[in-house]
């Protein structure tokens, strides 16, 4: 085990059960595939941007490692503890270290409840007995740290952009001072010029607190810019894990390929002379996934063993992953 | 004369709290077969620009100014004038597809009813057009799958769908309102690509509503950036891009991450986008412009051309003082 | 504490210049004020005001009680029964000679209690029941709504009946026979918006920050149910009015001498040949406007409390 990592995610699996139309109460239900067999390792201070389209399971995978759903097998060591086995209390303790913030930024905050105790909530949840002065002080501290005015602190989600309700959010998961934040697509319901506020406000952040993140999104532009390494899925399967700069460089996966050169750069000479690699066909239903490699219904590259065999996850030069038959 | 012409387009909603100035003074003009985006964050009233060219504002909007299309006026027509300029003249796509297709009729009803409706056809004959759309749109096995109903379909699928049917009538121009947003950004690339061919193969003029910079660039002549409800900078796509003249087009470049850019820092606009509520006097970028003076407070900017061809700006400053 | 950083200066400047006010305008203030502007709503609410505090102050006028019998009108309630301030039978006396005016009073604040403790006991329990159940979800949750599908199957009326013939009529015995019944609808509308709710991100975010389940139907969900229980609460208690209305114009309410709008109206229906309408009327009167003006009340809530604020 790497003793520097403060998360060791092992081969971590979850399966959801479906019913489908014309289903008996007895049938046996099908198992959807969510997320199917991601490792990674995660040192203090790194940001890991994990990045894929609807269905990849990336949402799902961080719901698992902290407990939200459940996982079918694997391991998540968090400073050696493997969260995903521990009971209810002690996994409750964990959860002061490792904090969430989530898409959609209005609906993230109770609207029947001020920001103040939108924010304060965590405190007084696990450090019950905290008096009045010192919850008033802590919630005005961490409005300091996301801009936002202390005087703010009587009114209600609603009344706030959606900037503004993100800076709550990230207030709200910072005052437990955590070591790790969870950041589910925390930016694509904003405006453009506001994703860059709060890009930059986590960015800030980060290299204040000595922060961990985990950054999840489907836009791989911002994902680029925030992330160190990045972790490619498709149909709950790693297809592709490297340092930002290397993943646009060199991509060696068919699908990360095809996917950054399907995102649309500002600037229209580049656009009309980009090579575009067009993917064909649909997703395919991760009920019944392909065999072997589960990209294979659409890569170009497809031979006969990409059916039987399914590619292992190689590792290439410098940390680089790749799981294709024919990624030399 | 221009294909499309629009001229001081005004459109006010009246609501329980008072008017709501959402479309103030846009003017701009579209050349047949070309491609124009409007691009725009919350608020900047790119949306109810062409609900309003489509007569698709609510109840309680009112849409003033002039859109001649072909030279001929459209704004405020009649509902009975208007519905022969739907869908044979102006089509539109939209940007949920799940809830613009009828979840209730299947796919096959849905392109029928268009054409039955706007072509007199009979429903045989409908149907085996909309079979040949599909076709045209790479949907496989059209035939099979035009009995489908829309939630059987994936969200790129549905998207060619609504495409398929906005064309169904080969309108000379074609709306589209946010067209992949709710798409991922592989599909993204499918649907643009098969709008560039459809813009090759029937000469269709398009007006593009976005607010992704980078499908702007890929996909459009003409830029028309909006803030505020008001056009801010208008020009060719390279123009704009290549030399942005009006701070919130230079605000919004550099804000933009890029995929192939390296620098490390993120350049914001402060502030918020404008609450719309609160009638803006002056210039509506004013409060988070960096270059802000004391007449764009008080006194609108016009759009005022400037010598490059077909560009406008409506900034107080000129573009020197901006570098 | 010094601020070192320019751009944090920056941006506190801005937010002050936007700031107006310290408190906040809740979503409760903003429903408050969508149903001030509400004209039917608000006069609903005035006439409901007035008929609560008429059965509070009426009794001050009254010459009679509500049990007194006036030997001079007994069996001549047509001739000499009728409605006039000379005799202090404001409302006109029914065929045993009692003033209907103390009757109607009494029936008022008999009706009223019975269709607002029988709401809130309704919303009470329904509440914790659907939220509990909706929150927890999986088998305990159908187990639960089973429940409720079984109590909700057997005849209301029936139950209601048989409980009051059993163990006698009273006061206490109707508040709960109708409350045992009533807080099955709103368990299911409750649980049906607890499944809407949990799916929030907010909920997510609780989760994910260690809330207990307890604190998070209390603090989260029901507050936000709120609403709509109120909204369904304003139709329940019409409906609990005219249960025990019904009951009493069976026969089975509540017992004489007390009585019910149900009991004077049924009495009233049956002496309507008899030229004394104004004993049909009178109690009539108030139970459709009292009812009116409920439900005109909860249509305000509604529209107040619509789902499609932002």
């Amino acid at each position: 085990m790497n003793h520097q990592a403060i998360l060791q995610v092992e081969n971590l699996k979850v399966n959801f059960d479906v019913s489908t139309e014309g289903d008996m109460p007895w049938t046996k239900r099908k198992k959807l595939k969510a997320v199917d067999d991601v490792s990674f390792n995660l040192q203090q201070g790194e940001t890991l941007g994990i990045v894929g389209e609807s269905g990849c399971g990336k949402s799902t995978l961080a719901r698992a490692i902290i407990r939200m759903v459940p996982a079918e097998s694997g391991k998540a060591l968090w400073l050696g503890n493997d969260l995903l086995t521990l009971d209810k209390i002690a996994m409750r303790k964990h959860r002061k270290e490792i904090q969430m913030i989530f898409q959609d930024p209005l609906a993230s905050l109770n609207p029947r409840m001020n920001i103040g105790e939108i924010i304060a909530e965590p405190l007084k949840t696990h450090y019950p007995k905290t008096s009045k002065e010192d919850i008033k002080s802590r919630v005005q501290d961490v409005m300091d740290k996301v801009s936002l005015l202390h005087n703010l602190v009587n009114r209600y989600p609603h009344e706030f952009s959606g900037g503004q309700c993100q800076r709550i959010g990230i207030a709200r998961a910072l005052i437990l001072k955590p070591k790790l934040i969870i950041c589910d697509e925390p930016v694509s319901a904003l405006d453009v010029s506001i994703q860059a506020q709060v890009i930059n406000l986590l960015m800030e952040l980060q290299s204040e607190m000595g922060l961990t993140l985990i950054f999840i999104a489907h836009d791989l532009s911002i994902v680029k810019h925030i992330s160190n390494k990045i972790m490619v899925l498709y149909l709950g399967n790693m297809v592709e894990m490297a340092n930002s700069s290397d993943i646009y460089a060199h991509p060696r996966h068919p699908y990360t390929q095809a996917l950054i050169s399907a995102v649309p750069i500002p600037d229209p000479e580049i656009e009309k002379n980009k090579e575009l690699i067009l993917i064909e066909g649909d997703l395919p239903s991760p009920i019944n996934p392909p065999s072997g490699c589960v990209f294979r219904t659409r890569c170009q590259k497809a031979q006969d063993i990409c059916a039987n065999k399914k590619p292992a996850l190689n590792t290439l030069n410098d940390n680089h992953m790749v799981a294709c038959h024919f990624s030399a | 004369m221009s294909f499309l012409e629009v001229n001081n387009l005004n459109v006010e909603f009246n609501t329980a709290d008072g008017i709501v100035r959402a479309v103030n003074n846009v003017n701009f003009s579209l050349e047949e077969g070309k491609i124009i985006a409007i691009v725009g964050e919350s608020g900047s009233g790119k949306s109810q620009t062409v609900f309003a060219i489509m007569g698709l504002l609510d109840q309680n909007g009112r849409a003033t100014g002039s859109v001649k299309f072909e030279g001929e006026e459209i704004l405020n027509l009649s509902i009975k004038e208007l519905n022969s300029v739907r869908a044979e003249k102006i089509a539109m796509i939209f940007q949920d597809p799940m809830t613009s297709l009828n979840p209730y009729m299947r796919i096959s009803e849905q392109m029928a009813e268009v054409l039955i409706h706007h072509k007199g056809l009979s429903k045989t004959e409908a149907i085996q057009q909309s079979i040949n759309m599909l076709d045209a749109v790479k949907i496989p096995e059209a035939k099979s799958r035009i009995r489908m109903y829309p939630h059987e379909f994936s969200g790129g699928m549905r998207q060619r769908v609504m495409i398929a049917m906005s064309l169904l009538c080969h309108p000379k121009l074609l709306i589209a309102d946010e067209p992949t947003t709710a798409l991922d950004v592989t599909v993204q690339a499918q649907i643009m690509h098969l709008l560039a061919d459809i813009q090759k193969e029937f000469g269709t003029s398009i007006v593009l509503i976005t607010h992704d910079l980078g499908v702007v660039a890929g996909n459009s002549d003409d830029t028309l950036v909006m803030y505020g409800g008001q056009v801010m900078e208008v020009g060719s796509t390279e123009h704009v891009y290549a030399n942005p003249t009006h701070p919130y087009t230079q605000g919004l470049m550099s804000a933009v991450p890029r995929l192939d850019d390296k620098a490390n820092k993120l350049r914001t606009i402060k502030g918020n986008p404008p609450n719309m509520m609160l009638a803006p006097v002056g210039c509506p970028f004013s409060p988070r412009c960096k270059f802000s003076q004391s007449i764009c407070a008080t006194k609108a900017p016009e759009l005022l051309r400037t010598e490059t061809k077909n560009h406008q700006r409506a900034c107080h400053l000129a573009p020197e003082a901006l570098l | 504490m010094i601020v070192a950083n320019k751009n944090k200066i920056v941006k506190l400047a801005e937010n002050l210049a936007a700031d107006e006010q310290t408190l906040g305008r809740s979503l409760w203030a903003d429903a408050r004020t969508r149903f001030m502007r509400n004209k039917a709503a608000i006069t609903s609410l005035v006439v409901l005001v007035l008929i609560v505090l008429f059965s509070f102050i009426g009794p001050y006028f009254a010459v009679w009680t509500y049990e007194q019998i006036d030997w001079n009108t007994m069996g001549s309630a047509a001739t000499l029964g009728m409605p006039s301030i000379e005799t202090g039978h404001y409302f006109g006396t029914d065929d045993l000679g009692r003033d209907i005016y103390s009757r109607v009073i009494q029936g008022t604040q008999i009706s009223l209690m019975v269709g607002v403790v029988g709401a809130t006991i309704a919303v009470v329990v329904g509440t914790l029941y659907g939220a509990t159940s909706g929150y927890i979800g999986g088998r305990t949750d159908q187990i639960m709504m089973r429940i409720v599908d079984i109590l909700m199957a057997i005849p209301f009326m029936f139950v209601l009946i048989l409980l009051l013939v059993v163990f006698g009529r009273s006061i206490v015995m109707l508040f709960v026979g109708i409350g045992l019944l009533s807080w099955l609808d709103m368990s299911r509308i409750v649980r049906g918006q607890t499944l809407n709710i949990k799916n929030k991100e907010f909920i997510e975010a609780a989760q994910a920050t260690g809330v207990s389940d307890y604190k998070i139907i209390m603090r989260h969900i029901v507050p936000n149910l709120l609403g709509i229980v109120a909204v369904y609460a304003t139709l329940l208690v019409p409906g609990i009015i005219i249960a025990e209305s019904f009951i009493s114009f069976l026969g089975l309410g509540v017992q004489e001498p007390k009585t019910s709008w149900g009991a004077l109206i049924s009495e009233g229906a049956g002496t309507i040949n008899y030229d004394t309408e104004w004993q049909l009327l009178v109690p009539l009167a108030f139970f459709i406007v009292t009812l009116f003006c409920i439900y005109f009340i909860g249509d305000g809530l509604r529209d107040a409390l619509d789902p499609k604020e932002r």
